[in-house]
């Protein structure tokens, strides 16, 4: 079995600065992301890291510097990075009106593979409640059954994906990410909790931030 | 396990959801909450029943001012049912999801707008002949009210999405909403309440009809973007 060489870049960030509501966050922010690797953004509440996934995605375009993808700068290259991103966010993305099958029936999996990724979860028997009728631990869950999808996007983005889980949940993630490390997919998410996962590397916004964060600055998500 | 080329992303391209499984997503969280496809029927209903007690029961009168008062409740009851409709999407992240779809926004816009009107402006319109008898509208004018609120309502749920759109990250968009979305709901008005006077006072109004086909027309290739491009906006703080 042949693996993707390491070396292979996909994500890159030069010198990038983010603002928000006027307040420059971070700058000179520098990182390359390779195939087969994982990054896991650190810093305060309020230093920027939810800002900073949304610049990545694409979703917000108030920075400067450079971001890169596989050696094409955004925007062009914006819409070839959409292809191969699965971004989950601190708002999950999953329907409250729909079962969590509808919900991975409706991220394009079909029926065998979406009662897989939920037995993975640890959802099974709740595979046609409701998801408003769920804990915000199982919503979470759901959320993050897209991950133990077959054929994944090759770039994860994924903000606080541990929040609101409980111990095996968190152990049944790592693996998932091992497995997708080890077949040549990249990692990018923010957490406060340690995480051991094998070809893992920090980021701390901190060290780039422009002046002392404020805590009250974490509008966007509460960290728990 | 399958090796993964980096080189190469075609192989791993998501296509992501079409305009059917869109509109066929949406037509299923609207089925399942019935009362708020209920509730702007009801709001249309009772007022308009009430209407009579209000102004007292002469039937000249009310004959007089049924087709604009239809219209306007028409109006009224699809604004109120537009705050919610892009509100639970936002909330839950789906929005920021379909964000990042590879197919652009403005179908996922159009499959909402449609299913809006499928559970709002299509039941008030075919409740409409019935309202009409309440309130005495001569029976000519039937056929050009079911008409004109079939075309008319379908617009206002198109135009009413940049509104949604626009005001989705507020807290209380009421009225702001109303504010955005009335100004540009007035043609619509104007040429639906004078197809149904037209066709009361014995003359064509397939001019007028034509006219709101034609509204309805550019609002379907127009509001879907100016609602994508809102949401974004919306997303982008």
């Amino acid at each position: 079995m042949s693996v993707t060489p390491k070396s292979q870049v996909v994500l890159q960030v030069r010198d990038l600065a983010c603002e928000r509501d006027g307040r420059r966050l971070f700058e000179g922010l520098q990182f390359s992301l390779q195939a087969g690797a994982a990054i896991q953004i650190k810093g305060s509440n309020g230093a920027g890291k939810t800002t900073l996934l949304r610049t990545l995605i694409g979703s917000s375009s108030d920075f400067t510097g450079e971001i890169l993808w596989c050696d094409t700068a955004y925007p062009q290259s914006l819409s070839v990075m959409r292809e191969s991103l699965l971004y989950i966010g601190h708002r999950g993305g999953v329907r409250s009106g729909l079962t969590p099958l509808e919900n991975l029936t409706w991220y394009g999996a079909d029926h065998e593979d979406a009662l897989n990724a939920l037995d993975k979860v640890d959802l099974t028997g709740f595979e046609d409640s409701l998801c408003h009728s769920l804990s915000a631990g199982q919503n979470r869950r759901v959320a993050l059954a897209r991950l133990f999808l077959p054929d994944s996007p090759r770039l994860w983005i994924l903000d606080e994906p541990l929040t609101a889980l409980d111990v095996v949940g968190v152990a049944a993630l790592e693996e998932q990410m091992a497995v997708h490390l080890y077949s040549g997919g990249s990692i990018l998410l923010t957490s406060h909790q340690p995480l051991s996962l094998a070809g893992l590397s920090e980021v701390n916004l901190s060290d780039y931030s422009v002046s002392e964060p404020f805590e009250d600055f974490g509008g966007e998500h509460v960290d728990s | 396990m399958s090796t993964v080329d980096v080189q190469t992303p075609v192989s791993e391209v998501r296509s992501g959801p079409g305009f059917m499984a869109l509109f066929r997503i949406e037509m299923l969280l609207a089925l399942r909450k019935r009362a708020d496809i209920a509730n702007p029927l009801l709001f249309f209903v009772t007022v308009l029943a009430l209407l009579p007690l209000g102004v007292g029961p002469e039937p000249e009168l009310l004959a007089k001012m049924a087709p604009g008062m239809i219209w306007v409740m028409a109006l009224l009851s699809t604004m109120l049912s537009q705050e919610s409709l892009f509100k639970g999407d936002f909330e839950d992240g789906t929005l920021e999801q379909l964000t990042l779809l590879p197919q652009p926004l403005y179908f996922a816009v159009l499959a909402k707008s449609l299913v809006h009107w499928i559970a709002t402006g299509l039941p008030l319109a075919l409740l409409s002949p019935l309202l009409a008898l309440m309130l005495n509208l001569p029976v000519d004018g039937y056929v050009c009210l079911l008409a004109s609120l079939l075309l008319g309502t379908a617009s206002l749920s198109l135009i009413g999405a940049i509104g949604a759109a626009l005001t989705v990250a507020l807290r209380r968009p009421g009225l702001l909403l109303a504010l955005i979305v009335m100004p540009l709901y007035v043609p619509v008005l104007i040429f639906g309440t004078g197809a149904v006077q037209a066709a009361i006072d014995g003359y064509a109004y397939s001019a007028q009809l034509a006219i709101l086909a034609a509204l309805l027309a550019a609002a379907a290739a127009l509001a879907p973007l100016a609602a994508a491009g809102a949401i974004r906006i919306s997303l982008d703080n």
